[in-house]
């Protein structure tokens, strides 16, 4: 049971977290023929896209109210409409999703007043749906501001229904956290699907950012959940939400709609998924199909390969609570240790995670954590602090700016599991010393035997 | 006035900017910040252009005082190289929070330096405002003087919240930053006649190194490259250079000139992209350096360096040119490099079939204009659409764009080079005009093309065709219907930043019998903006022959 500490200095070194806007706007970018705009200054929007762009190489749809020095001042009122009437009349989109930003914030425009005053200026919009959610960059973190989205289109989108309306037995409600990737969602629709069941994901990147070659050219998202899918996703017969962040949004639909949830709060790992699965039979009523007991008879058998190779490493992780808790309870089961911990914000899992301390902090923090462990875990930015300290590193998160396939890392499943198994044993086997005549020489100063080979390690 | 838009005011003043001083008093009062278009608007900030010009001097801490948005969304982005310390690409912000907002965040701000000091202890902090605390009346630049009078280091405040402007108004600001608090405030060890400052080159890729070796064999020393590459103490000690180059016109013309104004340093403009412009930009140092007092042997030297690099480089290129003679280019790209690159580009005996002129100031539509000819096709602004169907009428064999537009590109099945500030191939100099070569002909020539562009063997018809399909219905509709083509070119907006249709151009110029752009403008409004459009304008003015309708047929088009 860890201890969460918050981090004493003033200024932040190298930062782990990034701003809830760019959470909300990815969250707009699983839904269909969405645009994202951002109610900020032009900077806001630029660095969000520049970031997302090297993270899924894909082209990003994101807009801004471009708010000036002047306009900041006054309100931005104007700027709103004005964006909104130039999104509607260029783009055509069927959603603007609008999160404000720290600029608006701090001046405290009342945004959902705007959009009342613009709904009753401009009746030839009433077709587009308007969703706005508050996230200031002054506060909380990246995941929030997805969840937040989240909740906010189950609140606005979800028709309501009443608790006994008739249910249709096979669709199924996913809200994935924002540490699930395309690929992720990838794996996760097959499993269901094994069953005969069909999900309903929002949002839904595995549609939008899952690196494809489209058939046209569209200026606002591709792909994702379309507007009418989400109307009804009150008549599924449950929902499965991934992640603690998405319990917010798993009640708000319980609550819309009287749709019971399950929360996983990982579905990585071999028991994580023994439930996921069980669940997914409880609701069909089906059997196990054959093809996903060899994939959990497969993670049996990487587990058992894999251990040696696990068994004591000391890791180093910087993540988001929920990937942070992710991973920190898989390495637990494959015999490592989480000898350091830093996350982004505050979650009620943190406290939960088999290591000494979790603190809330960034890279720097991490770094001087992982001296003398074994692997550092967390997204791109680490890879100045491996290199310092010359230990092995694993990619993970957002942003992944300097590998290919970022959006299809999948880690969730039997067969995800399996995967990272083989990945991250791989790095250790690759990492192992080569000995020398020298290598278990006295040392000079204790006359012990092996000190260097340990130091060395 | 706040000292901000005393600075901001005499950065549009800058006598050097040449479209500046084309404006009347009152026009370049309102400055070069014409209003964005929420909505319709892409790009940088401010903040990020003042980041991104100064992030290069490499052994300086750059803070940046706001919420985590402004650092943590964008830090360690840029390909900058260093020789030396890597102190740059530490990420350091305050990363201000709630209370901050309400209570100020000068006390964060001074506390954070402080921790930067006393774990880093670079020779100077760089703080950077953003919206957030300029917003809630941070005074930086109060703090930075209290933290460098308390620690006894240079604490330089560049102030340039994000939203006073966009990202090339930033680069202006940083320079106005360094000229007033960095550049001239320490002495070097020793100076020689063959001194000079690189200004506006970031070093991206560590090209600078590409064309150093060549000045370093002329006894050149670059005493300061402003800013790639740079440490504090070089910027510190650039005021007494003999003489400088400024590399990207855009961004720093104002350290630049304010250098020649302040220090009597000469300076000219020239790009070291291109094996003819890389030599031009060699002859120009040596003869300004003979003009500040170096031998005159220098240009000896210097030619005799030339004719032996240009003759490497050919030699290298030739076996790429037999492939590469003939084959299209779409340039999609911003300022110095529209000019530039299409000069190396026609140098490998590459056709440039359109470039964009979007960032370009006049002199540099100019320039293209003599490269290419005066019907270069200028490209202003493109939506993706407009950008595929410019790659298929052109029939280019590649596009070179930067990273926002290479998908374009990539899902056309097009071939695509990054030729932008995230590119990871270094393309200065003689030894980079080879490597641009070379990639163009690895991009061209790889197989994947062809797999790539390949159908499904289930499928009936690809996107392309039908993309293709639908072009051709549209232009046959188009040439069966006069009256439609009418409607459609008459629809097409001229100026952007006054909404402005071709048709309420024409229109205008027929019935008040209009005959230049100025009185266009001041009856249409179109070209009072940005004034990217009055070439288009004289366009229209002077194909009037083509589109003026038959005098019968006018008067009963008009009641219709």
């Amino acid at each position: 049971m860890a201890k969460v500490t918050h981090s004493q200095k003033s200024c932040t070194v190298n930062p782990l977290k990034m701003s809830q806007p760019i959470g909300s706007a990815l969250a707009f970018m699983g839904l269909k023929n969405c645009m994202p705009l951002f109610h900020g200054s032009q900077g806001c929007t630029s660095f969000g896209l520049v970031l997302f762009v090297r993270h899924f190489k894909e082209a990003i749809p994101l807009q801004t109210t471009a708010m000036s020095e002047v306009a900041t001042v006054l309100g931005g009122l104007e700027n709103v409409e004005q964006a909104i009437v130039t999104i509607a009349n260029r783009q055509k989109p069927a959603i603007i999703g609008i999160s404000s930003t720290g600029v608006t914030e701090t001046k405290g425009d009342d945004v959902d007043g705007y959009l009342k005053l613009i709904r009753e200026k401009h009746p030839e919009l009433d077709h587009i749906q308007l969703v706005y959610v508050s996230t200031p960059d002054f506060k909380d973190a990246f995941q929030d501001g997805w969840a937040k989205t989240v909740t906010r289109m189950v609140e606005q989108l979800v028709e309501p229904v009443s608790a006994d309306t008739a249910r249709n037995p096979v669709k199924v409600n996913l809200l994935p956290g924002a540490h699930v990737t395309p690929g992720d969602l990838d794996e996760l629709r097959d499993l269901i699907e094994a069953f005969g069941l069909e999900p309903l994901i929002l949002p839904d990147l595995s549609g939008s950012l899952d690196g494809h070659v489209p058939d046209d050219f569209t200026p606002t998202t591709i792909g994702g959940i379309s507007l009418e899918e989400i109307a009804g996703m009150g008549l599924s017969r449950h929902t499965i939400a991934v992640g603690e962040q998405m319990r917010p949004a798993a009640e708000a639909m319980a609550k819309k709609a009287g749709i019971p949830y399950t929360l996983f709060d990982r579905l990585t790992g071999l028991e994580a998924n023994d439930e996921f699965i069980a669940l997914l039979a409880g609701l069909s009523g089906r059997p196990v199909p054959n093809k996903i007991k060899r994939q959990r008879s497969q993670l049996v058998d990487a587990m058992l390969d894999g251990h040696f190779h696990f068994g004591g490493k000391r890791i180093a992780i910087g993540a988001e609570p929920d990937l942070l808790w992710t991973l920190s309870g898989w390495f637990h089961e494959m015999g490592a240790e989480v000898a350091a911990a830093v996350t982004t914000t505050e979650s009620p899992l943190l406290e939960r995670i088999a290591t000494d301390e979790v603190l809330l902090g960034d890279l720097e923090d991490l770094e001087r954590r992982a001296a003398g462990c074994d692997l550092l875990v967390t997204h791109s930015h680490g890879r100045q602090a491996a290199e310092r300290l010359a230990i092995p590193f694993y990619r993970i998160g957002i942003p992944m700016f300097d590998r290919l396939g970022a959006a299809h890392q999948t880690i969730v499943g039997y067969r995800g599991t399996r995967n990272l198994i083989f990945e991250i044993g791989n790095m250790f086997i690759a990492s192992g010393h080569e000995p020398t005549p020298e290598t278990w020489a006295h040392s000079e100063e204790t006359g012990h035997v092996g000190e260097k080979a340990l130091a060395a390690h | 006035m706040s000292s901000l838009s005393v600075k901001i005011q005499d950065v549009f003043n800058e006598p050097g900017c040449g479209k500046n001083q084309g404006k009347s008093e009152k026009e370049r009062k309102k400055g070069c910040t014409k209003q964005l278009q929420p909505g319709g608007a892409a790009g940088g900030c401010a903040f990020d252009g003042a980041k991104i010009a100064l992030q290069p001097i490499t052994d300086v801490a750059h803070l940046v005082h706001g919420p985590i948005a402004c650092e943590g969304n964008s830090w360690d982005n840029r390909g900058s190289k260093s020789s030396g310390s890597n102190l740059w690409r530490t990420g350091f912000t305050t990363d201000i929070n709630e209370t901050d907002v309400v209570f100020g965040g000068e006390k964060r701000l001074f506390k954070s330096v402080k921790e930067i000091i006393e774990k880093y202890d670079p020779p100077a902090v760089f703080v950077y405002q953003t919206c957030v605390p300029a917003m809630i009346g941070d005074d930086i630049e109060a703090v930075c003087k209290a933290a460098s009078k308390k620690f006894g280091k240079p604490v330089i405040p560049v102030n340039s919240p994000g939203f006073v402007g966009p990202k090339n108004l930033g680069n202006k600001l940083a320079g106005e930053a360094i000229l007033d608090y960095v550049i001239g405030t320490e002495e070097p060890e020793y100076t020689t006649p063959y001194d000079i400052n690189i200004i506006g080159e970031y070093n991206l890729s560590g090209e600078l190194w590409q064309v150093k070796p060549l000045l370093d064999e002329l006894g050149i020393r670059i005493l300061c490259c402003i800013s790639g590459d740079a440490k504090y103490h070089d910027v510190a000690c650039s005021h007494r250079a003999r003489a400088a180059m400024m590399v990207c016109s855009k961004s720093m013309i104002n350290i630049a000139r304010k250098m020649e104004e302040r220090y009597g340093i000469p300076f000219f403009e020239g790009s070291f992209y291109g094996i003819g412009d890389t030599s031009d930009a060699l002859r120009e140092i040596a003869r300004l350096l003979i003009e500040r007092g170096a031998p005159p042997e220098l240009m000896e030297r210097t030619e005799a360096l030339i004719a032996r690099e240009e003759a490497r480089a050919w030699a290298a290129i030739e076996p790429y040119k037999k492939r590469l003679t003939g084959k299209k280019v779409l340039l999609i790209t911003g300022g110095v490099k529209s000019w530039s690159v299409v000069a190396a580009l026609q140098e490998s005996g590459m056709e440039v079939v359109g470039t964009s002129v979007k960032k370009s100031t006049k002199e540099d539509k100019e320039r293209i204009k003599e490269l290419m000819g005066e019907d270069a096709h200028m490209i202003e602004d493109m939506t993706p659409r407009e950008m595929y169907k410019m790659l298929k009428e052109a029939k280019a064999d590649i596009m070179l764009s930067g990273g926002r537009s290479q998908f374009v590109a990539l899902k056309a099945k097009m071939p695509w080079l990054d030729i932008n500030q995230e590119r990871h191939h270094a393309y200065m100099g003689y030894v980079g005009m080879v490597e641009l070569v070379k990639e163009i002909d690895k991009a061209l020539f790889n197989p994947v093309w062809e797999q790539v562009r390949k159908r499904a063997p289930w499928e009936e018809t690809t996107w392309e065709e039908r993309a293709d399909a639908a072009l051709a219905s549209e232009a046959a509709a188009l040439a069966a219907d006069p009256e439609l083509a009418k409607a459609q070119r008459r629809a097409v907006r001229i100026c952007k930043c006054k909404a402005v249709d071709r048709g309420t151009i024409e229109d205008a110029i027929l019935a008040y019998g209009l005959d230049s752009v100025e009185a266009v403008t001041e009856r249409t409004h179109a070209g009072s903006g940005c004034t990217g459009c009055t070439g288009t304008i004289a366009g229209i003015l002077e194909s009037i022959e083509d589109w003026r309708p038959a005098p019968s047929a006018e008067p009963a088009k008009r009641a219709a």
